[in-house]
């Protein structure tokens, strides 16, 4: 799977799709604020959702590696979270960018921002303990268990604590609040866009991941085994 | 590799002589000034798009490379 080439194309072809008729698709006018800024939809949220994919996929090689503790298995729980890092990374840096033209600042502390924020510093504090470990066995376990820890610290960050309070996200406003997932502001033509951004940036980060398993494997092959 | 190279600067060449020849010609509204230029925003993150594309291909290239010349050893 990870040598072959077609999802690399498709993953091409949709981005491509995604970043010219997501500049063409007509967008509904939610308010005097929003204009245009709404194709951000496009860009920004497909972020968190392939941030998501990717550190789920990172926590099930870690329990694999728990299972099977296979230099293969720990190189692929380390490259998907390092990747869905950076996604996530990138959706707070865009999320700040939209912020500032629809909320008034970059960062106003909304809890759904607060979380994020907080999510990404539980991640990386997982590269800099496997990082302070040297014993290349002791690493891979000590960080299999961090990393399963540190995606079920998703739940309350990004899912559970921002519900409870209210937020500037859209359907965070009082009880029906759901920041970050609602799709009601898209309409049909929207969603023609949004789900093969959401697929083709998936498979970008499939694509950056495989390319350090790939390396890491190499790696590994020319000094512990010659 | 050095053919991938010389073509992928070939065409960015003819790109950007594509874009200094577009600045002084005065053409009234193309597709390009349609739309509040909204096309240009559209370029430019092609533009982006495809170099990180054309590198992303090039860096997979050369671990493929790597990967058969191990396994040949």
């Amino acid at each position: 799977m990870i040598r072959k080439y077609w999802w690399k194309i498709l993953s091409i072809v949709l981005l491509v799709y995604t970043c010219t008729y997501g500049f063409y698709v007509k967008v509904p006018r939610l308010d005097d604020r929003m204009k245009e800024s709404i194709r951000n939809f496009f860009f920004h949220v497909p972020m968190w959702f392939t941030m998501m994919i990717l550190l789920l996929v990172s926590m099930i090689y870690s329990i694999r590696y728990l299972r099977n503790p296979t230099a293969k298995n720990d190189a692929y729980a380390v490259a998907f979270a390092s990747t869905g890092v950076i996604y996530g990374l990138l959706g707070l840096v865009t999320g700040a960018i939209w912020a500032n033209y629809q909320w008034g600042s970059p960062w106003s502390g909304d809890p759904k921002q607060n979380g994020a924020a907080i999510a990404m510093l539980i991640y990386l504090a997982y590269f800099v303990l496997r990082g302070s470990l040297t014993e290349e066995d002791k690493k891979g376990r000590i960080g299999a268990v961090y990393n399963i820890f540190a995606f079920f610290m998703l739940f309350p960050t990004l899912w559970i604590l921002p519900r409870l309070t209210e937020s500037l996200h859209p359907g965070g406003e009082g009880a029906e609040g759901n920041p970050g997932i609602n799709g009601k502001d898209m309409d049909v033509q929207m969603r023609t866009v949004f789900y093969p951004a959401v697929i083709g940036w998936t498979l970008l980060g499939v694509w950056i991941s495989t390319l350090q398993i790939r390396l890491a494997i190499l790696v590994d092959k020319t000094y512990n085994h010659d | 590799m050095t053919k991938f190279r010389f073509y992928s600067l070939t065409l960015l060449g003819l790109f950007f002589c594509q874009l200094a020849t577009a600045q002084d010609v005065v053409v009234d509204a193309g597709l390009m000034r349609s739309n509040g230029k909204i096309f240009v925003v559209m370029a430019v993150v092609l533009t982006i798009l495809f170099g990180l594309f054309a590198y992303l291909i090039s860096i997979d290239k050369k671990i493929t490379r790597l990967e058969k010349d191990q396994s040949n050893q």
